[in-house]
């Protein structure tokens, strides 16, 4: 397939604020727990979550740039029973409204606000439950972007559950990434706690990213020429598609990209996602803080590569008719 | 319920592409025009259509047999075109089955292209929508046009007779008959999409007539022609009383 920009830059920049709010919400639970140190509502909760709903929000910008007609983006969301980029577009302004509402109740200082009691021990605050209910809207959402590609059963590559798993994964690992930069940046004294969960995230992202890898090496695809005419022969060769000029098929569906440009891809973005940033996030221990904003840097760059990277995988059944010009 | 389609004779088709222009002509300047296209004498040409001829060579050379395979959007009976569209703007008539794209919905986000096996949807490069094969939808129910023209224009185009169009739910129809009898088949039936378009395959139309078909094997005089006739006074068979 080829690779739109505009769904690249979606896709991963969405990534990025889906976790760095997962990021910023499990700092407060661990908080909660007395595991690590309260931090400042305003300072780092509400500005973190600016920073994730200006990736929201970029994302979304950017979203526009894949329609022909953006000003109708808002018929969209007439058909969520049956398509998975409805649901992407109901649940993706959701994100955005309840991860504002939390920074919100941060900025004002609601977050102090006791709702009511758990076992008349844990008491639960107003962010607490509004940041349970964008988690779920954020997972959500990362289910339906990634469906739109996994549940399209004629690319063989895309349609399978891995797809929804390093969706999570890369953007989570992405999020936490960021997070930890942006907490050594305000000064807060968490930054190894999201180091190292950007590390697990960015490993866990590195084995299944793998597996799809070699997974889509071996995939014998279920149409061939024979089925694609209904002619019964070992032998048939295409002698031409039907014309000589450019067709919505052969740009839509085509890549044209050499197996070595698609190597050195491929190669950059297992660099720049998994092994650079973890390098950078593990030298944070020893006083390199600065490294952070490198490591999120790099993934994010490696991310985009990724992305693309994962459109030129998938190989439609209707090129087999595109093969001849003559 | 009815579902209109077309049926391809590969056996008929001589690759004239005059469905293809037929079909160009027709419907860029109809219901479901503009077809527009992109530096036209240019470099580098481009545009939209709804139906192509491609050509297939079957076996090795000089043992070969060309195949021309006209190919336009199938109207599946299970389209997964329609259950992806985000607007609604593709859909599926219930009375007659032709899926179409409502242009004033579409969001032009190409979803449905990725959603079709066969590769039968363009995204129109002057008006940024999903466009695609309307069966004529504009002219088959045109009452002010005699009731022999109410069909798709590529039908009517085809020199040869190789696209034939009706109701393949009914069973006396021409169509329908031609499936049953002559080996129509669906593309790519793996994916189980049902197509509502079906193709006949190629036949041999040639008889191989043997010596002994022209000259009765069985002939007692060897030669062919009157039997003598029986003398008057003698029985033939004709006279035997059974």
């Amino acid at each position: 397939m080829h690779p739109a920009i505009s769904v690249v830059l979606l896709t991963t920049l969405i990534g990025v604020g889906q976790g760095l709010f997962l990021a910023l919400y499990t700092g407060q639970i661990y908080s909660m727990l007395n595991l690590l140190p309260v931090q400042n509502s305003q300072n780092f909760y509400a500005l973190g979550n600016l920073l994730a709903l200006t990736f929201l929000a970029m994302g979304l910008f950017a979203s526009f740039f894949h329609l022909g007609r953006p000003l109708r983006a808002w018929r969209s969301a007439s058909q969520w029973r049956t398509s998975w980029l409805s649901r992407e577009v109901i649940i993706l302004p959701t994100v955005m409204f309840f991860v504002a509402l939390y920074g919100v109740i941060h900025y004002f200082g609601w977050s102090e606000k006791q709702l009511f009691v758990i076992n008349q021990m844990q008491p639960i605050n107003l962010s607490l439950f509004v940041g349970a209910i964008a988690t779920l809207v954020t997972f959500l959402l990362f289910v339906s972007t990634s469906m739109i590609y996994a549940s399209i059963r004629f690319l063989p590559e895309w349609y399978n559950p891995l797809t929804v798993i390093n969706y999570i994964l890369l953007g989570g690992a992405s999020g936490f990434t960021l997070a930890t930069a942006f907490s050594i940046y305000v000064g807060a004294d968490v930054g190894s706690f999201y180091a190292l969960w950007a590390i697990i995230l960015t490993t866990a992202a590195f084995i299944t990213r793998s597996i799809s890898l070699l997974r889509n090496n071996n995939l014998k695809p279920k149409s061939n020429l024979r089925s694609a005419i209904g002619v019964r022969h070992t032998i048939i060769k295409q002698k031409t598609q039907g014309f000589m000029g450019g067709s919505f098929n052969t740009r839509e569906f085509f890549h044209n990209k050499s197996l070595d440009t698609l190597k050195i891809i491929k190669v950059m973005f297992l660099i720049l996602i998994f092994l650079v940033p973890i390098i950078l996030l593990f030298l944070i221990s020893f006083g390199l803080e600065y490294l952070a904003v490198v490591a999120f840097v790099s993934q994010y760059l490696g991310l985009t590569l990724e992305r693309w990277y994962f459109f030129t995988e998938g190989t439609h059944p209707q090129n087999l008719y595109y093969q001849t010009v003559a | 319920m009815k579902q209109l389609a077309l049926i391809i004779d590969l056996n008929v088709c001589v690759g004239c592409h005059a469905c293809v222009t037929s079909c160009k002509e027709w419907n860029t300047s109809g219901w479901a025009g503009p077809m527009t296209d992109v530096n036209p004498y240019g470099a580098d040409p481009t545009g939209t259509f709804f139906n192509r001829v491609q050509t297939y060579e079957i076996g090795t050379f000089p043992n070969t047999e060309m195949i021309h395979f006209p190919k336009s959007c199938l109207h599946c009976e299970d389209p997964s075109c329609v259950k992806v569209c985000p607007t609604g703007a593709s859909y599926k008539r219930e009375e007659d089955g032709i899926v179409l794209v409502d242009y004033d919905k579409c969001i032009g986000c190409k979803y449905c292209s990725w959603a079709c096996p066969y590769g039968t949807r363009e995204f129109d490069q002057h008006q940024k929508v999903m466009k695609k094969c309307t069966l004529c939808v504009d002219r088959i129910y045109d009452q002010t046009l005699p009731e022999s023209e109410r069909k798709p224009a590529c039908v009517l185009a085809c020199p040869t007779s190789a696209r034939l169009f009706g109701d393949i739910h009914d069973p006396d129809t021409e169509v329908s008959k031609q499936i049953r009898e002559n080996g129509g088949y669906q593309l790519m039936p793996e994916w189980g999409t049902n197509p509502s378009n079906h193709y006949l395959p190629r036949r041999k139309i040639h008889l191989k007539i043997h010596e002994d078909e022209l000259q009765r094997s069985d002939n007692p005089l060897k030669k062919e022609g009157l039997l003598p006739e029986p003398p008057k006074d003698q029985q033939s068979l004709d006279f035997m009383s059974w």
